[in-house]
């Protein structure tokens, strides 16, 4: 009891259970109860869009759980998202071996290369479970490790920034290459069915579109039960005095570590269930600017408040969508500028306007 | 190529394990049956040729208070950082206690063991409060996974007000640390060391920037705790050194100019001839 009191006071606790009914009960049921012609209705196009969004704002929190709170910016998130997707689109393909054009039981793009076998990294991934432990799994061990060894070297601040984009961009370009084993430059695309659902069908959407929103849903309560526990303390104190956190007998790689690759975890969970909605991964999902991107959302947003990276990728993807179809070619500059404004004035972000200025 | 040879000397040494195959430093219990807490022998820190620390020789005696003294630069931080980890010793020894050697454990591990440290400049974490700055420094397991669950029970709690008490922060235990004023933080600080329960405190000058009330309480609240800690003062202020010490040591361009109690110091010619004319 005390504990759901130290996650957030009874008003804030009504307004997320509020939003997240909206979220998860309230689009579908716009969706699908309501005339096409009426203010209320929510178009089917929209489905999918808001659940690609919803994975948008799945990453800010993983991103805001590092940057706000372990002081860690990472520009290489992009990486452990793209993963959890290739781990997905895996399944996606296996799953509809023999129904691609060549009518094969390999994937298109491996009978196209003319590989007479699945290489062994493919194994497993037509099972469901299999292929949804690994977009978990791979992106944990990678950050893993990664994180492991930066921050054994106590590599902080921008020179860690600099070398996950290193990572994201060399991963990149491993997966841009047809020999990778991972669809080279066209990634995996083409899905039809996940566990025997239609992907094309508008129920399957719904239904991806409710279970991302309920999935988001949870994470955010588990970030949040994490911030406010004394885990979450030891976070903020490492990244505002780390060695005074050390001197007071706490290892501080150990917390890095912990909060780095549930992270990396949260990104994959995105990734994974951004693929279904958008039918496609490929590698451009690593590049560098995509990680940029990920970073801004949650400056925007506000740092360090959980909910801020929610409301940042919501408002900068928002942009994006119009920006995109009204002014393709401004976009990325419109996007360097928010970026500079939110860094000047803004510095906590749009959250930020509406706090108190002593609250912690 | 020297340091290199040197390394891969070390590394073959009989008398000594490999630095991984180390037990962690767990067990709190402190071996102190010679009457010494801390050993410092034959220290020897260079930064880039310049020796910070030169043949430093030093001894503590458990539950005792001991100042240090020094011009600036003499290497009073540079062997605080010697003791708790942050700076590895070029050559020397440094045990706690009979049987801990410290150069081989890293900054939280010396800490866990129970050796406390305040920064010369105040360093408390100023976004958590008072409350949170003392449950974040208390004595407990501090393993991530523990961290998750953990919650404060009575008994610390009773601690905590027990410390606030001790360090005149009891008004403002929900108080945002960053709003304390100067001193209040230096306390904090202190508090925090406290709840660490550790064997040896070594405090940074805790009156710099103090006002003359603050100095004498901060003097009150440091004798307060020898014998039941050992304490190391490192300080420039005189009037403080001279109302607490019992010992007080002379560090000199980074090793021991002179030892022993305040007057017999002051009175000793070494001391005065490199002291003269800085105004002591
Ligand atoms: N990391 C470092 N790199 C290079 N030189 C250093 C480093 N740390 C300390 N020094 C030098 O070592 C000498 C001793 O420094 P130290 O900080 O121990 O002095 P101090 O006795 O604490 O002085 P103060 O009274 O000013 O605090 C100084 O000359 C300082 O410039
Ligand atoms: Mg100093």
């Amino acid at each position: 009891m005390t504990r759901l009191r130290q996650m957030h006071s009874p008003l804030a606790w009504g307004m997320v259970f509020l939003v997240a009914a909206l979220g998860i009960v309230g689009v579908p049921l716009l969706n699908t109860m309501t005339e096409a012609g009426s203010t209320w209705h929510v178009p089917d196009y929209m489905v999918p869009l808001l659940g690609k969004f919803l994975c948008y704002a799945l990453v800010a929190l993983a991103m805001d759980l590092i940057w706000g709170y372990a002081g860690i910016l990472s520009l290489g998130h992009g990486v452990f998202f793209a993963l959890g997707g290739y781990a997905m689109g895996m399944y996606l393909m296996r799953s509809m071996a023999g129904l691609g054009v060549y009518r094969s039981e390999l994937p298109d793009f491996m009978v196209f290369l003319d590989w007479k076998e699945l290489p062994w990294f493919w194994y497993g991934f037509d099972n469901f479970g299999f292929a949804m432990f690994m977009a978990l799994a791979v992106p944990a061990v990678l950050a893993y490790i990664f994180g492991f060894l930066a921050f054994r070297s106590r590599i902080k601040g921008v020179y860690f920034s600099i070398i996950t984009q290193a990572m994201t961009f060399a991963l990149m370009l491993l997966f841009f290459r047809n020999e990778t084993g991972f669809g080279g430059n066209n990634g995996l695309t083409d899905f039809k069915f996940l566990l025997g659902y239609n992907l094309q069908e508008h129920d399957t959407r719904l239904a991806l579109y409710v279970i991302t929103a309920s999935v988001l849903f949870i994470s955010y309560l588990v970030c949040r039960w994490l911030v406010t526990s004394k885990f979450g303390r030891v976070l903020m104190a490492i990244r505002d005095a780390e060695s005074r956190v050390m001197f007071c007998g706490y290892n501080p790689l150990q917390y890095k570590l912990f909060a780095w690759t549930f992270s990396a975890i949260l990104c994959g969970l995105a990734g994974a269930l951004y693929v279904p909605q958008v039918g496609i991964i490929n590698p451009s999902e690593m590049m560098p600017a995509n990680s940029i991107e990920m970073a801004i959302w949650v400056a925007v947003g506000g740092r360090g408040t959980l909910i801020g990276g929610l409301v940042g990728s919501g408002v900068v993807n928002g942009m994006k969508s119009w920006f995109t179809v009204s002014y393709p070619d401004l976009w990325l500059y419109f996007l360097g500028g928010l970026f500079i404004f939110v860094t000047l004035f803004l510095p906590r972000g749009l959250v930020g306007l509406f706090k108190r200025k002593d609250s912690a | 190529m020297n340091a290199w040879l040197e390394r891969t000397r070390e590394f073959w040494r009989r008398d000594q394990v490999f630095d991984f195959m180390l037990p962690p430093l767990q067990s709190r219990e402190l071996d102190v049956s010679h009457g010494v807490v801390l050993y410092l022998e034959n220290i020897t820190v260079s930064f880039d040729g310049f020796k910070a620390l030169n043949n430093l020789n030093l001894y503590v005696n458990n539950g005792e208070l001991r100042c240090i003294i020094g011009a600036n630069g003499a290497g009073k931080t540079t062997m605080m950082d010697v003791i708790t980890g942050k700076t590895r010793p070029d050559t020397g020894a440094v045990f706690f206690g009979q049987k801990i050697d410290l150069t081989k454990y890293n900054e939280s591990e010396i800490a866990a063991a129970g050796v406390g440290r305040k920064f010369q400049k105040p360093t408390v974490f100023e976004n958590h409060t008072v409350l949170e700055n003392l449950e974040l420094a208390m004595q407990m397991n501090k393993s991530t996974f523990v961290s998750l669950t953990a919650r404060l029970s009575g008994e610390q709690r009773d601690r905590i007000d027990e410390v606030l008490s001790i360090i005149g922060l009891t008004e403002q235990v929900y108080l945002r640390a960053g709003l304390l004023s100067h001193g209040q933080k230096q306390w904090l600080e202190i508090g925090m060391l406290l709840m660490q329960s550790p064997y040896l405190l070594l405090v940074d000058e805790p009156v710099a920037g103090m006002t003359q009330q603050e100095i004498e309480r901060t003097a009150e609240l440091l004798t307060s705790l020898a014998p039941r800690h050992s304490v190391v003062v490192v300080e420039h202020d005189m009037a403080f050194v001279r109302s607490i010490a019992r010992t007080v040591t002379v560090l000199h361009e980074g090793s021991v100019l002179a030892e022993g109690k305040m007057d017999e110091v002051q009175a000793n010619p070494k001391v005065i001839e490199v002291y003269l004319g800085e105004g002591y």
